[in-house]
């Protein structure tokens, strides 16, 4: 009959088969890189996955006396316009006073005006605690990066106070139409 | 003279320890991080300097994508108070399974009407579904405010602290639909609230 027994065992009767004994040393650092590996991601996810906060404060919405409002002196005001392709009108004091600028954001754009008009302000005033004050005013065409980069800008370069507003008027709606920042 | 024979040390060295704590510290890292939620609406975040991070209690968020609104809050036990209180405005009922299905929905954004064929269906298919966010117009069908309010009162009660907000905004959403989350939430005298944003190195 067929047999798969082909092992010559049988030939030396009564001798020990002798096994050769293996070391039982396996190499572990294949294994353990592995684990570390491993070990740093999880950290790194568990940690850096988290979104950041920023935080926002609105001006209190008081229906009942809305005149009662921050007097802040014209001279002291910023009032920068989110127009349509990521492009910032702005200009200082009362509309008409003062040309407006046209700004883009970055360093050499928003951020240096807000740095440059705070230290005009600071010095016409001669008071560091009386500083500039930027009105933002977000208009229909600006979208939401928009606003959460000029609230960016406005941290990194250190302007003392700021405000969000809601009442856009028509000169200002036009005067971005004149410089191109509010398309239809 | 006779040569210095210096011993040749071994390089091999006990790899057992160190694999231990490896695998220990794995194990602790696997276990202790939370399982991320496939999100619903997903949306773009934008970016900023900023580096305060996101409390992970007692919070709640609002997505904002698509001209859509999506509401979460955090912790399973607000959830249920949240929804409990939501059915009696709506005069709803809800089964105590139902709940329990509902404590464990990160954010949603369906109408109070279809909310418990939502509720009622399994993970897959809420992924799959077209969930049209929920209704924000100001007017008496204002759900969002409903939800904003109820969700405060149940953490009030539950855990003694003001529910944070913080909005989730999409960075091509249009700012008129931002503009009337953030009316909502004023129109509650909420003038403080998070803008979820991603790390941004500083240019």
């Amino acid at each position: 009959m067929a047999e798969l027994d082909t092992s010559g065992g049988g030939g030396k009767k009564g001798g020990k088969i002798r096994t050769k004994k293996m070391s039982t040393r396996v190499d572990l650092t294949a294994m353990v890189d592995l684990a570390f590996l491993l070990i740093t991601f999880f950290i790194l996810t568990t940690t850096l996955s988290k979104p950041q906060a920023m935080d926002m404060f609105m001006p209190d919405k008081d229906e009942k006396n809305p005149e009662e409002q921050l007097d802040v002196k014209a001279s002291r005001t910023m009032t920068v316009l989110l127009g349509s392709d990521n492009k910032i009108v702005w200009y200082m004091g009362v509309l008409g006073d003062n040309p407006p600028t046209v700004d883009n954001f970055g360093k050499s754009g928003i951020r240096s005006s807000f740095v440059d008009a705070n230290k005009k302000v600071v010095a016409g005033t001669g008071d560091p605690k009386k500083g500039l004050m930027v009105i933002i005013k977000s208009t229909d065409k600006s979208n939401y990066k928009n606003f959460v980069d000029i609230l960016d800008e406005i941290k990194i370069s250190s302007v003392p106070s700021y405000g969000i507003s809601n009442k856009i008027e028509t000169a200002e709606i036009n005067l971005m139409k004149s410089q191109g920042a509010y398309k239809e | 003279m006779p040569k210095v024979k210096i011993k040749r040390k071994s390089t091999v060295t006990d790899m057992t320890a160190m694999c231990d704590v490896a695998f220990l510290l794995l194990t602790y890292f696997i276990l202790s991080a939370t399982a991320r939620q496939p999100e619903v609406l997903p949306v773009d975040i934008p970016s900023s300097t900023v580096t305060v991070k996101v409390p992970d209690k007692d919070v709640s968020t609002l997505t904002i994508g698509e001209g859509k609104v999506f509401f979460g809050v955090v912790g399973q036990d607000v959830r249920i108070n949240t929804l409990d209180r939501m059915a009696e405005q709506y005069s709803l009922t809800f089964t105590p399974g139902e709940k329990k299905r509902f404590s464990v929905i990160e954010s949603f954004g369906v109408p109070m009407s279809s909310l418990k064929e939502y509720i009622n269906m399994d993970a897959t298919e809420r992924m799959k579904v077209k969930q049209p966010g929920i209704p924000a117009d100001s007017g008496a069908n204002n759900e969002l405010k409903q939800w904003i309010l109820q969700a405060r009162y149940a953490t009030k009660e539950l855990h003694g602290v003001d529910l944070r907000f913080s909005i989730k905004g999409d960075s091509d959403e249009q700012y008129p639909t931002v503009r009337k989350i953030i009316d909502i939430l004023q129109d509650q005298n909420i003038n403080k609230f998070s803008l979820i944003t991603s790390l941004e190195a500083e240019k």
